[in-house]
């Protein structure tokens, strides 16, 4: 039996213990705001945070998270309300919106490493997560409102 | 748009959107409308447009009925319907606040609710083509009158005034004489008892009192959700009982099972099931091309289980498509005469008789849409009932592929809309919606079919691929007096019926035979090309090819006259005027050319403003160049300038892009500008490394290490949007995707200035290195 806290709470599972994180978090536990967009690590679209490190949840098996804590983007904040979130809404970022919580938590991870990232810093950090849309402008400018203050 | 309180802090911000200020006038002035609409037949006529468009030759037409549209409930609470799908244009956002706009509904009391796919009862719901706004604009206008002339007749009734003298103002409606006033809540019962009213005596707001149209000042819809993991995409559909499956599909187009052993599949842990899906011979449409499902309690163990799969394939008649050889064979093609679908003067005595022939073959490889959502859809099929949940660009469609697929009524199928994750039109062909339905009914159970990003890559309706010759005659003046374009591509009819091997008019007219430059001498050919894989809409469809080919010629013409390519381009346009090509029955995106004539004088502004507001002509450094396009596309104008860095090792970076759009009337200026920064990315992402080819009949590309698409590190720097105002009464038009087109040409263009290589063949990779 595989144990695991998701946004603060206690999960099992006792299936394949080589189950990517991803479809634990979407298919057996309900949280579907982590998305797939790629399974090979080359989108950001699973990006969650696993203590404090984002990670593509497509190539994290649950068994990698055994025991420790995972943020996806249901628990980044109990109302929405974190800076990053605040700020994503301020720039109106997104156009279909699939990559955003990818993008959201991988921002989140960013800050929480470097607060005051500068705009390259912002470029080379967030070039993981892939936005076929294209908001790149936006993303950059919205983590850039996060981090000065929304 | 929720403009930050210090703009400056933000890269590009501040030039982010600019929309010109001139006065803007009523686009209703001198509104003339005839014709009517009768309660019975909802289908609106034509005729009863301010301008005429398209709209009502849809399938299915258009819907003016605020009861369909419309719902107040006693607490105020104001539902509108969306019945557009939302791929990330805005529009569930923009439709449904055009309707708060005319009922003076406050955006912050309405709801959007999601229309289910159904024509009859909604109208066209076929959301591609860029026509939401363009079809749309005027009924929903006239939905939201109707809504609010029946809550003003309602309250005027209660107070026993005339109508006249009562005026529905931000929720309420207002008796001013006597200060009564009266909540939408309160008078919604009696308002739903009035009897809707005829759009002849309808009164539209003066667009000078709008609160929300043209302003961009509101959020899209979901906003909140999206940012929060609540929005509910195709993939986010979960039901009782639901098993997820991944089908393994034929490698090549039109292929077969020979045989399948599942044993290995069925140990892997939680697969439960491996079946056979049914498959249709190619072509045929938006059919499923059949395979092997493995069905699972959760997708990571259906993808296992489908990897464990031993399959034999019988390749069949495609097996021997190369991308290598069909470039000759389409090269070739080129430099021999086609079917000629546009004839002025005499191209072929003028070339013979010319100064100097500028002659270029540009080629544009296939494209795959790579959504960031790939396709998945849900089915819950019992008996003879069919339930589906699916991001769908076109739910009418859908239900009626369903319905067919499955041998039941049309009435028996619900199509469940779900936020699309990225569609491009992709998302338009219901292939996976009908997979999923397929397999609940054998099942029995509720079924969600996942495409993996290599399905996606692998088996995608591709944009085309194309050769793209043109020759260009000048004169001892360096003016241009023969112009000979053939376009040599695999046609998306092909997808429909065998054999198909001309281009069809729609794709004949995206920017081959309309093309707009003042030539004596104009041959546009189209040779034959067959298809060996399926076609399909790609954003902006074969514009792409088209303005790729024709904006680097210009920019070829003004190297070869070493004149300016802005000056050149206008030259080129030539003087103000409606450009009548001689075509007969020119395709112009399903519109009328009397209210979307191909208009120079429109053209020519969006290069002009695109020129002063991007500073064309402006010093930059060494290594970096300007380059130039525009092009007219879903009858709108965009101008695009591009400026490039090349280093010594060839190495690209984009410091600034600049785009004027001229979309006539608009709604949601800030959502035009997110469009067209998507467009800028996008186009890039093309030119750079846009490219699916084949082999032995089967794609080589699989996902996003060697299908790739622009990331954020090489993304412009700054992209500028800039809107042209309205003229008065100037009909709307497209926005989703005419931003691509000029992007790629503009771009090379610019790769020229900086270091002199000319790219004619798509996608960029490493030529500039060589
Ligand atoms: S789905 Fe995990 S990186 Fe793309
Ligand atoms: S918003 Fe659509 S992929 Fe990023």
């Amino acid at each position: 039996m595989i144990k695991v806290k998701i946004n603060g709470q206690e999960q099992s599972w006792d299936g394949d213990p080589d189950l990517p994180l991803l479809w634990f978090l979407r298919d057996e536990a309900g949280l579907t705001g982590t998305k797939f967009g790629c399974g090979q690590a080359l989108c950001g679209a699973c990006t969650v945070i696993v203590d404090k490190e984002a990670v593509r949840a497509c190539i994290t098996s649950i068994n990698d998270v055994a025991g420790r804590e995972v943020t996806t983007i249901e628990g980044l904040h109990p109302n929405g309300d974190h800076p990053v979130q605040k700020a994503w809404r301020q720039v109106n970022v997104p156009q279909c919106g699939f990559c955003q919580a990818g993008q959201i938590m991988q921002a989140a991870a960013l800050l929480m490493d470097n607060p005051k990232p500068s705009h390259d810093q912002i470029r080379e950090a967030m070039s993981g997560n892939i936005c076929r849309c294209g908001c790149y402008q936006r993303i950059e400018n919205a983590v850039h409102l996060a981090s000065t203050g929304v | 748009m929720n403009f930050i309180d210090n703009p400056k802090k933000l890269r590009g911000f501040e030039k982010n959107i600019k929309v010109e200020k001139v006065s803007r006038r009523s686009i209703l002035k001198g509104l003339g409308i005839t014709g009517g609409f009768v309660l019975a037949a909802p289908v609106m006529s034509r005729q009863a447009f301010a301008y005429e468009t398209g709209a009502g030759k849809m399938p299915h037409g258009v819907v003016v009925d605020p009861r369909v549209f419309v719902a107040v409930a006693p607490d105020g609470t104001v539902t509108i319907l969306a019945h557009r799908a939302e791929m990330g244009t805005g529009v569930r956002t923009s439709l449904p606040l055009i309707v708060a706009e005319e009922m003076e509904a406050d955006w912050s009391r309405v709801k959007v609710e999601q229309a289910h796919g159904d024509e009859v009862k909604f109208g066209n719901q076929d959301t591609d083509g860029s026509r939401s706004t363009r079809h749309y604009l005027m009924p929903m206008r006239q939905i939201g009158a109707s809504a609010r002339t029946m809550l003003e007749q309602a309250a005027a009734k209660r107070w026993g005034v005339p109508a006249t003298e009562v005026k529905a103002v931000n929720h309420e409606v207002v008796h001013s004489a006597t200060s009564r006033k009266l909540g939408f809540g309160e008078l919604a019962a009696d308002a739903a008892k009035e009897s809707v009213p005829s759009i002849e005596g309808l009164k539209l707001k003066d667009p000078k009192d709008f609160r929300y149209l043209g302003k961009g000042q509101i959020g899209i819809v979901d906003l909140h959700d999206i940012t929060t993991g609540k929005a509910r995409y195709g993939a986010d559909v979960r039901l009782p009982g639901m098993k997820y499956a991944v089908i393994a599909r034929p490698p090549v187009t039109g292929g077969k099972l020979v045989k399948f052993d599942p044993d290995a599949a069925l140990k892997v842990p939680g697969v439960e099931k491996v079946m056979q899906v049914r498959g249709w011979p190619w072509p045929s449409k938006f059919q499923p091309l059949g395979g092997v499902a493995v069905i699972a309690r959760n997708t990571g163990a259906a993808i296992k289980g489908r990897d464990a799969l031993k399959l034999t394939w019988d390749d069949g008649a495609n097996g021997k498509y190369d991308s290598v050889a069909y470039r000759k064979e389409l090269e070739e093609a080129s430099r021999k005469p086609g079917l000629v679908v546009r004839q002025e003067g005499d191209a072929e005595a003028a070339l013979k008789g010319a100064d100097k022939v500028v002659v270029g073959e540009y080629y544009l490889p296939h494209l795959a849409h790579v959504s960031m959502e790939p396709p998945v859809a849900v089915a819950d099929v019992k008996g003879d009932k069919a339930e589906i949940w699916a991001p769908v660009q076109s739910p009418g469609g859908t239900r009626e592929d369903v319905a067919k697929t499955l041998g039941i009524p049309e009435g028996n199928v619900t199509v469940n809309v779900t936020l699309l994750g990225g569609g491009f039109g992709r998302k338009s062909k219901c292939d996976f919606a009908l997979e999923a339905a397929l397999l609940s009914k054998e099942l029995g159970v509720p079924v969600k079919v996942q495409w993996t990003r290599e399905d996606d890559v692998r088996h995608d309706f591709l944009h085309t691929v194309s050769v793209e010759r043109i020759e260009a005659g000048l004169d001892k003046s360096g003016k241009v007096i023969a112009w000979r374009h053939r376009s040599v591509a695999p046609t998306i009819a092909s997808t429909f019926a065998a054999g198909a091997k001309n281009e069809a008019p729609f794709e004949l007219g995206m920017g081959l035979v309309d093309m707009p430059f003042e030539i004596a001498n104009i041959s546009c050919e189209n040779p034959e090309a067959a298809a060996f894989t399926r076609i399909g809409w790609f954003r902006s469809v074969s514009n792409i090819p088209r303005a790729f080919a024709v904006q680097s010629m210009v920019g070829e013409i003004a190297h070869a006259t070493g004149r300016d390519q802005k000056e050149t381009l206008l030259a080129l346009i030539g003087s103000p005027r409606i450009v009548k090509p001689a075509v007969k029955d020119m395709w112009n995106y399903g519109e009328p050319l009397d209210s979307y004539p191909i208009d120079t004088a429109r053209l020519r502004k969006v290069v002009e403003l695109v020129a002063e507001k991007g500073e064309w002509g402006r010093q930059v450094p060494k290594g970096h160049g300007l380059g130039i396009a525009v092009h007219r596309s879903f009858v709108s104008y965009i101008a695009t300038i591009v400026e490039v860095a090349v280093d010594d090792k060839g190495k690209l970076t984009v410091p600034r892009v600049d785009t004027a759009i001229d979309c006539g009337t608009y709604v949601n200026p800030e959502r035009i500008a997110s469009q067209i920064e998507g467009a800028a990315i996008m186009g890039l992402s093309l030119a750079k490394y846009g490219e699916i080819t084949f082999k032995d009949g089967k794609v080589q590309q699989k996902n996003f290490d060697d299908f790739q698409v622009l990331r954020m590190d090489e993304s412009p720097v700054v992209t500028n949007v800039y809107i042209v105002p309205p003229g008065p009464d100037m009909p709307p038009s497209g926005v989703g995707e005419p931003g691509v087109p000029p992007f790629a040409p503009a771009l090379m263009n610019a790769i020229f200035a900086a270091t002199g290589k000319r790219i004619r063949s798509l996608p960029l990779g490493k030529q500039l290195e060589a």
